[in-house]
């Protein structure tokens, strides 16, 4: 059978091409892996090699001609054996690959469809409480998810002897053993890595940050190794993983040490982002994020390591991913905030109740996936909505909720959403630009005020 | 099994596994394999079948073939984008590889990795990662488990003369060394990261590079198929015996670009040609086992028609599957749970 030798395609972007000349002529034997001819591409020279082993019985395309599309034939091969004869018959034409219908609309229009109706409802209650800071909820979570399964373990920076550079893990070494609390090295973008490639083999790591500022370091392992696998693979590889570690502005750190990830990771398709509150928040989705298969991000705030709170004094007690929580009710004004602003927003909402205005906040815990329907359903209520976070204001959470009430609840606005953030800056050491910098209960009133077309304060 | 000795004299490992015909002529038909498919990516792409990047494997393929062959069931291997040429060493369908080349719904990542990013969980083949020495973390990290689990696993981890100049490795080489992982990282060595030869990127030796961490490195002929499996027989074992992480520094040459796009103009065709004609690690294998009588004429022919079967098969596979359902741009990013 005569086999075609076609013009090649030598870079992503080529699609035509000139025959520089040929280093065989008619006649010649060659092997695979030989140069047959040069061609020249928009870039660069390169070399056309013979693939089947054969005759060259006929070049089609003499050198120096240009504009050479490719995949069209430009000689022909004579297995061992043929003669000139089956020339004859050169003309078949590539295989095109099969072509899967067409979508049947673009994906650019991918919306999430939105649940019909808030879920807030279906988080169980829990008669029993029991007071603890959110350094020993989070601790109690992840020990209680350590004795039901022995594939998790924790690995970060000062977490074992050390007992933990912010103390919530300790005590884990005494009880887990040095084999299941692990100190690492100061090496962010190895033990992140480390922690994935763990999880590829079938543990479940807890991967912890003494700051999210240094997962920066490891951002390609969290990103392009946790987060992507499990899709470039197929679904055949997925990626257990928890990475925590403190958020934020914990005061008086300045600008590398103070920042919120929360949109940084939320952009990315693969993980899921959660930002407790209080204690029963930190205790009820550490023990979630450890039992999710996918890789989860989970931020937590210095400034409320200390903070008590009632939790849930329940062995089963477990939070679900993806559900907000009206933190308090009130038919005048939405406002969404996560982490530590939520009892920024709380002590607003009181300070509002005091001049008449009804506030009700949600705390979002989950910042992905996000809870749109909790959203909507209040702010079908209260028709007007503020956003607070300690983040930047470009791209940040609150503009993903702008974008969600654009497609979900435009027609049940009375005023224009207002973002309060973090100032467009990098955080300041000094008390004074400090606190300018972030959101406190002042900035959040009087957003309220603006949407509620009040006089600011 | 190649060792016919008692299993306490293969444990010692420094007695060198016997070479037996029926091993020479499976080596022979692996890298022979590897090889055909190769050229036959290389066409394809040529064709625009395949798209974006790919990065051919001839010239390496004793690496791939002589450590996989000292590998155990149990144990897990990771490497960068030029994966193909362990894929198949590791038994994964020629037929699924193709066709994740080419894009299509049956390839081994269901078209959604394409030449990059390929997986297999049944041959604990952990990728095909595109971003370069990302994957010695990651590899670090499957030996953790293998010690954690205690499983007697041993992770393979790969990387280019290239991507052992990025600092991940080196965070790597502490923590393996510190915790004595079970761990053999594989400097496959063909001379050049991307067009920068090794002379203008690379102060030092590469298989010195552990050595401040205490981890022995071994520089070996990687043309030499049966070189190479003895020092990674060697490296496994360390490995595996609990002494902590071997560095492989494995000599060999790729013949092709970097990646399809190269015109590779970075080095000279004689040199090229002169590590075909002299060290091609197939032609000399072949002249061995002829030499010794460990096969026949007859013997090779019949293996060149098997692969040539099995590259046509896959090239055909490949180019008649169909591309993945639209229905598959959403899944697989997140496991429900």
């Amino acid at each position: 059978m005569t086999t075609q030798v076609l013009m090649p395609a030598l870079s992503p972007t080529m699609t035509e091409g000139k025959i520089a000349r040929w280093l065989k002529k008619e006649g010649d034997i060659v092997k695979p892996g030989q140069v047959l001819a040069e061609i020249e591409t928009d870039k660069a020279t390169m070399e056309v090699e013979a693939v089947e082993a054969g005759t060259l019985g006929k070049i089609l395309v003499p050198a120096g001609t240009e504009g050479v599309a490719i995949n069209s034939p430009i000689a022909v091969l004579l297995e061992e054996g043929e003669d000139a004869a089956a020339l004859g018959n050169v003309a078949a034409a590539v295989q095109k690959p099969a072509k899967a219908e067409a979508a049947a609309k673009p994906h650019l229009s991918v919306v999430p469809s939105m649940p019909s109706a808030p879920v807030t409802s279906d988080e169980k209650t829990y008669d029993k409480v029991v007071v603890k800071t959110v350094r020993e909820a989070l601790r109690e979570g992840m020990s209680e998810e350590m004795r039901r399964d022995p594939r998790v373990f924790l690995l970060g920076e000062e977490v074992a002897e050390y007992q933990g550079a912010y103390k919530v893990s300790q005590g884990m070494l005494e009880e887990f053993g040095p084999e299941r609390v692990i100190d690492s090295p100061i090496t962010e973008m190895g033990f992140a890595g480390l922690g994935v490639g763990a999880a590829f083999g079938g543990l479940v790591p807890i991967i912890e940050f003494m700051s999210m500022s240094f997962s920066m370091q490891a951002i390609d392992q969290i990103v392009n190794s946790a987060a992507k696998t499990l899709y470039m693979s197929g679904g055949e590889i997925g990626c257990p993983i928890v990475f925590r570690g403190q958020n934020g502005a914990p005061g008086r750190v300045a600008a590398q040490h103070s920042q919120c990830y929360a949109s940084w990771y939320a952009h990315v398709p693969g993980l899921k982002v959660l930002a407790p509150y209080d204690a029963a928040d930190a205790k009820g989705l550490i023990k979630a994020a450890i039992r999710d298969p996918n890789p989860v991000i989970f931020l937590e705030h210095e400034l409320m390591y200390g903070q008590s709170f009632e939790v849930p004094d329940d062995p089963d007690f477990i939070l679900p991913i993806g559900k907000a929580k009206v933190m308090c009710e009130g038919g005048d004004v939405t406002i969404v905030a996560y982490s530590r602003m939520v009892g920024v927003a709380l002590q607003a909402a009181a300070k509002l109740a005091e001049e008449g205005i009804q506030a009700e906040v949600i705390n979002l815990r989950s910042i992905r996936p996000l809870d749109t329907a909790t959203i909507v359903a209040s702010v079908k209520k209260t028709s007007r909505l503020v956003s607070v976070e300690e983040s930047w204001p470009f791209a940040g959470i609150g503009s993903e909720l702008a974008a969600q009430m654009m497609e979900h609840a435009f027609d049940y606005l009375d005023a224009p959403m207002a973002r309060v953030c973090a100032a467009d800056a990098p955080l300041p050491y000094a008390v004074n630009l400090e606190r300018l910098a972030l959101p406190q209960v002042e900035s959040i009133v009087d957003a309220v005020k603006q949407v509620c077309f009040r006089q600011a304060a | 099994m190649l060792n016919t000795k008692p299993q306490i004299k293969a444990a010692k490992a420094v007695q060198p596994s016997p070479l037996l015909a029926t091993d020479m002529l499976s080596y022979y038909r692996d890298m022979l394999l590897i090889r055909r498919f190769e050229e036959k990516a290389g066409q394809f792409y040529g064709m625009g079948l395949i798209g974006g990047f790919c990065h051919l494997y001839i010239g390496q393929e004793a690496v791939a073939v002589g450590i996989r062959r000292a590998q155990k069931p149990q144990d897990t291997t990771i490497t960068a984008y030029r994966a193909r040429g362990q894929l198949l060493a590791a038994g994964v369908s020629p037929k699924a590889i193709m066709a994740e080349l080419t894009g299509r719904g049956t390839g081994c990542s269901k078209g959604k990795g394409g030449s990059m990013h390929m997986f297999s969980r049944e041959k604990n083949f952990f990728g095909g990662h595109g971003i370069v020495g990302a994957q010695i973390p990651m590899g670090t990290g499957l030996a953790f488990a293998h010690k954690y689990k205690k499983d007697g696993g041993v992770c393979v981890a790969y990387m280019g003369d290239g991507a052992a100049n990025q600092g991940q490795v080196y965070e790597s080489f502490n923590m393996a060394a510190l915790w004595k992982l079970p761990v053999v990282f594989v400097i496959e060595n063909n001379k050049y990261s991307m067009g920068t030869s090794q002379s203008r990127h690379a102060a030092g030796e590469l298989f010195r590079r552990g050595e401040g961490f205490g981890i022995i490195g071994r520089q070996v002929d990687g043309m030499d198929v049966v070189k190479v499996r003895r020092a990674a027989e060697d490296a496994l074992e360390h490995a595996r015996s609990g002494k902590g992480p071997v560095l492989l520094e494995v000599m060999t040459y790729r013949y092709r670009g970097h990646s399809m796009s190269d015109p590779g103009k970075y080095r000279s065709k004689e040199e090229v040609e002169r590590w075909r004609e002299e060290r091609d690690p197939i032609d000399s294998l072949r002249v061995l086992m002829l030499r010794d009588g460990l096969a026949t004429e007859g013997d090779l022919k019949r293996i060149e028609r098997e692969i040539k079967d099995i590259v046509a098969e896959a090239a055909d596979f490949a180019q008649t599957s169909p591309e993945p359902d639209p229905s598959e741009l959403l899944t697989d990013v997140l496991i429900e749970s």
